[in-house]
């Protein structure tokens, strides 16, 4: 008789933490919480093998929300972070939590070179096109005719285009997903999770105090209509000429995660620790 | 992309969602006209119909999938209820919090109905597997219906409307399933959301219309205004 017993399997509801989100009724946030917790149920990891680690916004809340370890960083600085424990702590499946102002604006030069190192994270932003947590202003996806009190006439910037970004400074994995999917939205997460090296995914998530009007965003996304390609100018062509509603895994490239240096050389946290004790 | 053209785009995937209507069976007609008076903005109903939120793989095959596709409706259900509950009760909106609550409750309820029925011990498969035609199952909450100033009247236009999506899945299921124990398990399965149908308007019938400004805050969180 086999005396060992199998473990449960894990709950999406297991990843949850006590804490109630306080984001605004309606939040599109909520749905990418879900979704989080969806996916780390699907791939069958327990808590103790996750982080969540985020920046600052109100998408960056979200570790308080997950039962797994969570690191509630710096404005912008959550690559930084999070890279930094995914090198130490390999073993773990390191997701990063942002939002558009935080990871293209102050965060923006993270996010170029998290993409060129190709570290094994995860990085979703959830965008709303707006600052939210300060109360509206035009954040780098805002649209350059998006009059408000804070930018009258609207800014007239060129919105930011993150997967282009991403394909072009080098992430492995890229895709586009929708809070009001929340199935859906977990399997990329999931599949992003499952892709070695950088994988980026953009989660289009309304925010419904400042942008009344992204309300309306669940009647024009749709699947893309065309399959993930490894060839990444194919799929910047497919960015740069889609409308910002197409959903779905764009690329998924080969390229190798980036490995620290093993062997000569090398320190053990502790010699570091030991570099700055006083 | 500019503002201006996402509403040109927007205007044209309405004349394109209307045209399909005409031919297909919409869910929320009477929805909408019960909104009128006093639907918050947030409230609006969604423009699926219960034939797009039915799954991709129908007809199901067979009797055990059927419940297990109405476990999973009811057990999703329960859970965006559940979360609509927390989110009223961090706005202090004590009152929605309880009826969304309670209404989490009721959905659960059938969840575990259908689990014991088939005695199953615990879902047949992740709710993250399913995938519904819309994004999401026909008695799911949409979230963005939430309002922080939302009252019980709007709560429970929203649970009609769900009811209602309910009801009409399992009628199209029931219309076109090629196997006799799921036709028979989606005529009953509507009979009973069309009873919930007619019971939340009767609790409706109870609950006091908000007044037009019932969305009035004196301390707005949006600056411009």
């Amino acid at each position: 008789m086999n005396s060992t017993v199998a473990a449960a399997p894990i709950t999406a509801q297991a990843f949850k933490s006590d804490y109630k989100p306080i984001w605004c009724p309606g939040c599109g946030d909520y749905s990418v919480l879900s979704s989080f917790t969806k996916a780390f149920a699907k791939l069958d990891l327990r808590p103790e093998s996750v982080a969540v680690v985020s920046g600052i916004g109100c998408s960056s809340r979200i570790p308080a929300y997950t039962n797994c370890y969570g690191f509630h960083g710096v404005h912008g600085r959550s690559l930084a972070a999070a890279s930094g424990l995914k090198l130490a702590r390999p073993d773990l499946t390191v997701v990063v939590a942002s939002g558009d102002g935080d990871g293209y604006s102050i965060g923006g030069n993270h996010f170029l070179h998290a993409c060129r190192r190709n570290v094994d994270l995860t990085y979703v932003v959830m965008d709303n096109h707006v600052y939210g947590m300060t109360k509206g202003q035009p954040s780098p996806t805002t649209e350059p005719d998006w009059d408000s009190k804070l930018s009258p006439g609207g800014t007239g910037l060129r919105t930011f285009n993150p997967l282009v970004i991403a394909l072009a400074a080098g992430a492995n994995f890229v895709a586009r997903a929708f809070s009001g999917d929340p199935n859906g939205t977990a399997d990329i997460i999931a599949d992003a999770i499952r892709t070695p090296g950088f994988s980026f995914v953009e989660i289009l998530s309304p925010c419904v105090t400042f942008r009344p009007e992204q309300r309306e965003w669940k009647q024009l996304v749709r699947p893309g209509p065309v399959t993930t390609t490894d060839d990444a100018a194919r799929a910047a062509r497919r960015i740069m000429t889609d409308d910002g509603f197409n959903i779905g895994v764009l690329y998924k490239g080969q390229r190798k995660p980036y490995q620290p240096p093993v062997g000569k050389g090398k320190k053990r946290p502790s010699d570091l620790e030991a570099e700055f004790a006083i | 992309m500019s503002t201006k053209q996402s509403t040109k785009r927007n205007a044209k995937v309405s004349s394109k969602k209307s045209a399909r209507k005409s031919t297909k069976k919409s869910t929320r007609v009477s929805t909408r006209k019960t909104k009128a008076a006093a639907a918050p903005k947030s409230a609006r109903a969604p423009k699926r119909t219960a034939a797009k939120a039915a799954t991709k793989a129908m007809p199901v095959a067979s009797a055990s999938e059927f419940m297990a596709h109405a476990y999973a409706m009811e057990a999703e259900a329960a859970e965006r209820y559940a979360e609509f509950a927390d989110s009223m009760e961090m706005h202090n909106n004590h009152e929605v919090a309880e009826l969304f609550r309670k209404l989490s409750r009721i959905e659960q309820r059938h969840a575990d109905q259908i689990l014991e029925q088939m005695g199953w011990k615990q879902s047949p498969v992740s709710s993250a597997d399913y995938r519904w035609e819309g994004t999401e199952g026909p008695e799911t909450a949409d979230p963005t219906e939430l309002h922080y100033l939302m009252q019980p009247y709007h709560a429970l236009q929203i649970a009609l409307h769900n009811e209602k999506r309910a009801r009409d899945f399992f009628a199209h299921l029931a219309k076109v399933a090629t196997n006799g124990g799921v036709r028979k398990g989606a005529l009953e399965m509507r009979e009973e959301e069309a009873e919930h149908v007619r019971l939340i308007e009767e609790w409706l019938k109870r609950t006091p219309v908000p007044g037009s400004n019932w969305e009035t805050d004196q301390d707005p969180p949006v600056l411009s205004d």
